[in-house]
């Protein structure tokens, strides 16, 4: 339902971006970026428990003209980036968790992975496709 | 020290040869005839033969070892060029045509030279594996520039004629896709003859020298004459295939950069390492090429894998950590991206670590990609890990648990040996009968257990591009089926989750029909509860697609319940809609609630009414507003339509809304009958005024606004499950185009309300969001301060 997922490293540098090839994908990638302040913002703010999964979901970051934005941070400070189209459904909330919990999953496995190197872009066919699983779906 | 590298045609070419000269099968050809046939055959000057003999190595050896064979036979085709003859100018010379041998005793290489030379202008080089090297142990001699020519080459020695061999190959000939083998131009009875095992044995042998060559290159520092002599002594094909590969994982680190021998670790494993690694990737390729099963494992494979595992972790039933499986694999010299895509196939349970069949897997990935084979998108079921080591392994999780786990590419690990060979019997099967695009399909055959695995071997399965028993050879109706099944396979997945469960648990190995009836059978018992037990759903036809297999079964499961014949009431809907749904459909849609149980509920009305009379106005008139999706056997629709269902639904007050409603909160297996028992009741008057419908779809449109965000959960449900069973009346496709153009028709003016619908509750959804996220916007600058 997504229409473009980012994954940020510590550095706050893109360690995976895609989008659902639409018009102008540098948006996104401006928004995605933006949107990482508001995460800042958040973590920081959350200054007790950081373990808990509740708190590893940020929630909706901030809604723009026609998308929403969600985000998540992994404990590594590895952060997850949805996109959604607001004009879309609504997705309720449960699935935008779910949808995160599934990147973080095949985020972990991509880490697991004794060839790839933290920090490198994430080049992991697997990955690739479920991160196509949550976009095609918007149809 | 420089290495030989072959292109695939003059690799086969060359096996080809070696088979025809190795009469005794020795794999070493020993000064025979036909060598010394071969040669002369190639009218050369003797002293230029004496060169060639010297410069690979064969006079040092004493017989040509399948390397020499092959340098002797580049080293000709070099000379045949009239290039200078010289170990350097192996590799340097490009586009070297193949070696002719003159037409005489030797036909068999005329032909093949023919055959080649024809093949050879198609030019295959074979994808990155095959270009390596092979570095037979002679080359060490080379270096040194050989020994003394002595005297007579042992070619000349043995020049008995003998018959050929290459019919009494000890391998069995494998139907070795060959893009090579272009029918041959002569027509000797003999060479077809030939040609026919070469086919089979020269492809592979041809391809063993490749891939051998390709484990030779690890073992570049060889350089011992040791190395040579133990190779060629020690080549009994089953023998060392451990051998081999442990050459591989010894020298290769050191060697990688070094032309320069290696001699002392290298030298036994180099030895064995060439010829096991020929008659090694000579099972692998033979494996390989085999169209059942491309990606088994041999024993010999399998003995060899399990001493390298030992090497790493003694104890067979452990791990291999990540570290020590990169270093390891690292070795083999693939890019590292390749080598991430191997992990990822391998590993099954995604731990980080490699069990034994994990890393026999990825052992096996890695020697088919230097082979040149391409890298599945899935893990061949013939890799995946056996049932007895997963439940042995304490550590491999049924990745069935997480649904999340999607990332694991073998969502069958689950399956086990026994059910592997009637997964690999049955995959063809699926992959024929799939024209149903009946989402039940993949996943009965694959006999998953797990039943989120074959929602997600389904999800995947539909999503990749790879048929994993045959990655070299996509098989197009697979893909096509394939590509059929993903609309409908998510769309069913994402709505009836439920029911894909509980008909997955009834899956077994039956063939399509039955998995289709399964899956029906899981479905409809809760879609009609009211209604009489259906009869076995009649078999979708082809042109369907997605989803409407199972609203069709659904919707003469009803039609059926309400008392007419199944078989029969197919005819009657598609003869019904035609005229009066038109009309009617114009003015619909109040919701999709209506139009989802419209579906259902017209499909019911119009079998009851097609006794009475198979056109008749009023009764459209009366369940107009639940014709809307009358057929909608356009899954885009369906999806589309749950989204609008989803954003907010509104319960109606009218006649349409009540089933809706009490199909609401029955909750989604109630949905189905009561609205088919609602909507038989709505039908029940058939003979309702027309205009109520459509005052009551005006008014359910009233109500659905304000009513939105109350129902939304129920009323997505309730789409989603109604949807889910969208009855398709134009069952009989093939009979009644008309009726699918109508129903077409029809659905598409009901998208448009939708559509309208939707964006509407979408404003106020936003309206709401907006509000929300003030909300919240204050709460956390209020948070701060609680803090303080």
């Amino acid at each position: 339902m997504a229409v473009c997922i980012a994954v940020i490293a510590k550095q706050n540098y893109p360690l995976y971006i895609r989008s659902v090839p639409t018009q102008n994908e540098l948006k996104f990638h401006y928004t995605v970026h933006t949107s990482l302040d508001v995460v800042e913002e958040k973590i920081s703010a959350v200054g007790k428990s950081l373990g808990d999964q509740r708190e590893l979901y940020l929630g909706l970051l901030y809604p723009t003209e026609d998308y929403k934005v969600y985000g998540y941070v992994t404990n590594s400070k590895v952060k997850f980036v949805i996109v959604v189209d607001s004009s879309n459904t609504s997705l309720r909330d449960n699935e935008i968790r779910s949808m995160f919990r599934k990147l973080h999953n095949s985020f972990t496995d991509v880490m697991c992975n004794p060839f790839h190197n933290p920090g490198d872009p994430i080049q992991s066919k697997t990955f690739d496709g479920i991160v196509s699983g949550m976009m095609v779906q918007t149809g | 020290m420089e290495s030989l590298t072959l292109s695939d045609v003059e690799q086969k070419y060359y096996s080809e040869l070696f088979i025809y000269c190795d009469t005794d099968n020795t794999k070493k050809v020993a000064s025979n005839g036909r060598v010394l046939d071969l040669f002369r055959a190639a009218q050369l000057p003797s002293e230029v033969v004496l060169q060639i003999t010297e410069l690979c190595g064969a006079t040092r050896l004493g017989y040509f070892g399948r390397s020499q064979f092959y340098i002797a036979l580049k080293l000709i085709a070099i000379a045949q060029s009239g290039l200078p003859l010289r170990v350097e100018s192996l590799n340097s010379v490009k586009d070297l045509p193949l070696p002719r041998f003159a037409v005489g005793k030797n036909e068999a290489e005329v032909r093949h030279t023919a055959l080649y030379q024809d093949t050879d202008s198609q030019g295959m080089y074979p994808a990155s594996g095959t270009a390596v090297i092979p570095r037979p142990p002679g080359r060490g001699y080379q270096n040194k520039k050989g020994p003394p020519s002595s005297t007579s080459l042992p070619v000349h020695e043995v020049v008995q004629p003998l018959a050929p061999t290459i019919e009494s190959q000890p391998e069995p000939t494998s139907p070795v896709v060959s893009p090579h083998q272009s029918p041959p131009t002569s027509p000797h009875p003999w060479r077809k003859h030939k040609r026919q095992h070469s086919g089979g044995n020269a492809d592979r042998q041809q391809v063993v020298a490749a891939t051998g060559a390709v484990w030779t290159q690890f073992r570049e520092p060889q350089t011992g004459p040791v190395s040579g002599d133990g190779m060629w002594s020690s080549h009994s094909p089953p023998l060392p295939s451990q051998e081999s590969w442990v050459s591989f994982t010894a020298d290769t680190p050191p060697s990688i950069t070094l032309p320069a021998a290696h001699p002392s670790s290298v030298q036994e494993s180099t030895t064995i390492r060439t010829v096991a690694s020929a008659a090694t990737t000579n099972e692998i390729q033979r494996q390989s090429s085999g169209y059942d099963d491309p990606w088994k494992i041999t024993d010999e494979q399998r003995q060899y894998y399990i001493n390298q595992f030992k090497t790493i972790q003694p104890d067979l039933t452990g791990f291999i950590p990540g570290s020590a499986a990169k270093e390891f694999f690292t070795k083999s010299k693939l890019p590292i991206l390749e080598l991430s895509h191997i992990w990822e196939l391998s590993d099954f349970d995604k731990d980080g670590a490699l069990t034994l069949d994990e890393f026999c897997a990825a052992f096996h990935l890695v020697v088919a990609r230097k082979n040149g084979y391409d890298l599945p998108e899935k893990l061949p079921e013939s890799l995946m890990p056996k049932l007895i080591d997963l439940d042995d392994s304490a550590e491999v999780p049924e990745p069935t648990a997480d649904v999340g786990y999607s990332g694991s590419p073998v969502e069958v690990t689950p399956n086990k040996s026994p059910s592997m060979p009637s997964l690999n019997q049955a995959w063809p099967e699926m992959n024929q009968s799939n024209e149903d695009t009946a989402i039940v399909h993949p996943v009965a055959i694959r006999m998953t257990p797990s039943k989120i695995h074959m929602q997600e071997m389904e999800l995947k399965r539909t999503s990749s591009d790879h048929n994993p028993t045959s990655p070299l050879l996509a098989k197009p109706p697979e893909l096509s089926e394939e590509a059929k099944l993903p609309a409908s396979m998510k769309f069913v997945a994402a709505n009836t989750v439920g029911d894909g469960y509980s008909s997955s648990d009834s899956f077994t190995s039956d063939q399509e029909p039955i998995t289709r009836q399964r899956s029906q059978s899981g479905t409809s018992p809760e879609a009609l509860k009211v209604v009489a037990p259906p009869p076995p759903p009649p078999r979708p036809h082809p042109s369907h697609s997605r989803s409407s297999s199972l609203d069709m079964n659904r919707t003469f499961t009803a039609a059926s319940a309400t008392g007419q014949p199944q078989p029969s009431t197919t005819a009657y809907p598609p003869a019904v809609p035609p005229r009066p749904l038109p009309t009617q459909t114009s003015a619909s849609h109040t919701g999709h609630r209506v139009e989802a149980e419209a579906v259902p509920g017209s499909v019911a009305v119009l079998t009851t009414t097609s006794p009475q009379q198979i056109p008749q106005q009023p009764n459209f008139a009366d369940f107009s507003q639940f014709q809307a999706f009358a057929a909608s056997e356009q899954p885009s629709s369906l999806p589309e339509v749950d989204k609008h269902c989803e954003a907010g639904q509104v319960d109606k007050t009218s006649e349409g809304a009540g089933p809706l409603r009490t199909v609401k909160s029955d909750g989604q297996a109630d949905e189905r009958p009561s609205t088919t028992v609602n909507s038989a009741k709505g039908s029940s008057g058939p003979l309702a005024p027309p205009p109520k419908p459509v005052r009551r779809r005006l008014k359910s449109e009233d109500e659905l606004r304000p009513e939105d965000e109350q129902h939304g959960p129920q009323k997505s449900n309730v789409i989603a499950a109604v949807l889910a069973t969208q009855p398709s009346i134009p069952r009989s496709l093939g009979k009644d185009k008309k009726a699918i153009q109508a129903s077409i028709r029809r659905n598409k003016e009901t998208n448009t309300v939708l559509a309208r619908l939707n964006s509407e509750l979408q404003q106020q959804l936003k309206d709401l969001l907006e509000e929300r996220i003030s909300l919240e916007v204050q709460l956390e600058q209020l948070r701060p301060f609680s803090h303080l």
